[in-house]
């Protein structure tokens, strides 16, 4: 079970929360454009890598807002907790 | 609003007014439900400064900014909570009936503002649980610390307690209020009922 910093609420079991999946993903801009490929990149293909990796939670059953984290997928250490909209923090995956 | 003659508590059928045990005396943990206490919900952003103003000025209130924490203020009708629920949502919390008012006075303060309030006194019913032992019976179903020095009183939080959404605001050093969804009140009650049983849990009769 992990214990989570939710940015405003402090830290809350892991239970109170919904993964939403790899965080800084942006939706293309001309998307209409897009060839099949490009658009399945974006919707399906994801980093899913061994180690760290920065993803999007959701305080579900507090205050319902949305965050990102960068957790070790090994590990499960939680290395940084940090709002929607503000910059990926400078972590490296040999930092630790 | 629910008109007073038709409205019954979620819990009208657990806490039989006849009967019920007037006071605490030597058991570990006591619940109580406070029925029909008023609960609004507000929506806005707390960066914009006339928002506050338009609150404040409207209600006397000043909404907590920071998180997971409560404001009172007396009214002639009892004291007003205000809970911080997120960074753009509160709920006001009171004595029955006050709903109406509220609203009115909210609705016509926020005009063209991007805000919104919401009566919902009738979808969260209040359980008061008390006593020396009310933590221990908590911590069997709620993984949030709230020992007093990590949920003081004032402080309030959303979270769960064995798996049912709840809204937990410390009243007093010895006695939390519980908001629960009326159609999770009776099984809440239950839970709470069962995880007492060793610390001698007794039910009081149901006051606003």
């Amino acid at each position: 079970m992990l214990l989570i910093e939710c940015p405003w609420c402090g830290p809350r079991d892991e239970q109170e929360f919904g993964y939403g999946g790899e965080a800084h993903i942006a939706r293309p801009a001309k998307s209409a454009a897009l060839d099949d490929a490009a658009w399945a990149d974006y919707l399906f293909h994801r980093t899913n890598p061994k180690g760290l990796h920065f993803e999007r939670w959701w305080h579900a059953r507090g205050c319902r807002r949305w965050f990102n984290v960068a957790r070790d997928t090994v590990s499960h250490e939680i290395l940084a907790v940090y709002r929607i909209g503000e910059a990926r923090p400078d972590i490296a995956d040999g930092d630790r | 609003m629910v008109e007073t003659v038709l409205r019954q508590s979620p819990l009208s059928t657990c806490h039989p007014e006849v009967g019920a045990l007037a006071e605490i005396g030597e058991a570990g943990a006591a619940l109580r439900e406070r029925p029909y206490r008023t609960k609004v919900n507000l929506r806005g952003d707390a960066a914009d400064k006339a928002f506050l103003k338009a609150v404040a000025g409207a209600t006397g209130i000043e909404l907590p900014l920071e998180p997971n924490r409560t404001a009172v203020i007396e009214r002639q009708f009892g004291p007003v909570a205000t809970l911080w629920l997120g960074p753009n949502e509160w709920l006001f919390t009171g004595a029955p009936d006050q709903a109406a008012a509220l609203v009115e006075a909210l609705d016509g303060a926020l005009i063209g503002r991007h805000a919104a309030v919401n009566d919902l006194s009738g979808s969260r019913t209040t359980i008061e649980l008390s006593g020396p032992r009310h933590l221990d019976l908590l911590a069997k179903g709620c993984a949030l610390d709230l020992d007093l020095a990590a949920f003081p009183v004032g402080a309030c939080a959303q979270t769960h307690i064995a798996r049912a959404l709840v809204i937990l605001h410390r009243t007093a050093e010895d006695r939390v209020e519980i908001h629960v969804a009326r159609s999770f009140a009776e099984y809440l009650w239950l839970w709470l009922l069962d995880a007492g049983a060793e610390y001698g849990v007794v039910t009081l009769a149901g006051a606003p």
